[in-house]
């Protein structure tokens, strides 16, 4: 892993990511996650228990969005903690037989917060749908110290 | 039907032993559309130090949903599962989950809370193996709130 703590400044940008969301992507997540809960694939049942339509798990949209400072720390298991609140549902047309996304869910992400005695850099998501954030307090902290090895010593 | 309250403290002991397998790992990546090598090849994640594939940050969602699964099935929770929200979810990695894992989850229910005609639960899943010497070495903790609507919610 290339990043080191000293190099980093609270408030840095770490990047944007476009994740194009169609239902097919929501029964994809349901069978690898096992959450078939119907409402995030059936129009019937979700219009039924009053949602405005088939929504997208929060946890795909919580799973898509870390993939951003994932490709940032350099490797997916400098990721120790991570957490959201889900405020919104992020709506998903159904557009199957076309090119188009049935939603784009746009992920930011800044540095939020330093912690040197720790080697922890907190990266705070802004995920927003339709302009909208569907994400708060969406925060990823990112383990910078490398494990000393004697080539390094 | 409305939510037991009794159900605060109340803890399911770990049911079953999740194997994580490659190809789930891969698949779960997919379903999230993470790109990161170390989720597919198997060098490039040892390039990394990892003895083999590393899960997706929220790869743990998979074993602590099968855990919360004890309790909405729970004849005595009163959950209606087609009314559950999502309200919040963390993930606290003690270490990277990887292929060949043997992972156990034991379900603690921290809060119950009446909002409304509903309430909003929170669980925490301790996710751990067990080693040759039959300790437990942590993996992770998660942590959920769902809310249950009630009706007109």
């Amino acid at each position: 892993m290339s990043l080191k703590l000293e190099d980093l400044a609270v408030g840095q940008e770490i990047g944007t990511r476009s994740i194009e969301v169609t239902r097919q992507d929501l029964v994809k997540y349901a069978g690898a996650s096992g959450d078939f809960n119907p409402i995030h694939w059936n129009e019937a049942f979700a219009t039924g228990v009053d949602l405005p339509g088939v929504i997208a798990h929060g946890m795909f949209t919580m799973g898509s969005a870390v993939q951003l400072v994932s490709d940032w720390a350099g490797d997916p298991a400098a990721v120790v903690d991570y957490q959201t609140r889900f405020t919104k549902p992020v709506l998903v047309s159904d557009t199957t037989g076309t090119a188009e996304p049935g939603a784009v869910i746009e992920v930011a992400g800044v540095v939020g917060a330093l912690d040197a005695e720790a080697g922890t850099a907190r990266v705070d998501l802004t995920v927003t749908f339709n302009g909208q954030k569907v994400l708060m307090k969406s925060q990823a902290v990112v383990k910078l110290t490398k494990q000393s090895t004697p080539s390094e010593q | 039907m409305t939510i037991n309250p009794d159900l605060q403290g109340r803890s399911y002991p770990a049911a079953e032993v999740y194997d994580v397998g490659r190809e789930k790992i891969r698949e779960f990546a997919r379903a999230v559309k993470a790109t990161h090598p170390a989720h597919f090849d198997v060098e490039a994640a040892r390039a990394l130090g990892h003895n083999d594939l590393v899960a997706p940050p929220t790869f743990a969602i998979i074993v602590a949903q099968r855990a919360d699964a004890q309790l909405i099935e729970d004849p005595e929770s009163g959950i209606d599962f087609s009314r559950v929200v999502h309200a919040d979810q963390r993930f606290t990695h003690h270490r990277a989950i990887v292929a060949g894992d043997q992972l156990r989850a034991e379900l603690h229910v921290d809060g119950v809370r009446a909002m409304g005609g509903g309430a909003m639960i929170t669980t925490r899943a301790e996710i751990f193996t067990v080693r040759d010497d039959l300790q437990r070495e942590p993996v992770a903790t998660t942590t959920s709130s769902i809310l249950v609507r009630g009706e007109g919610q």
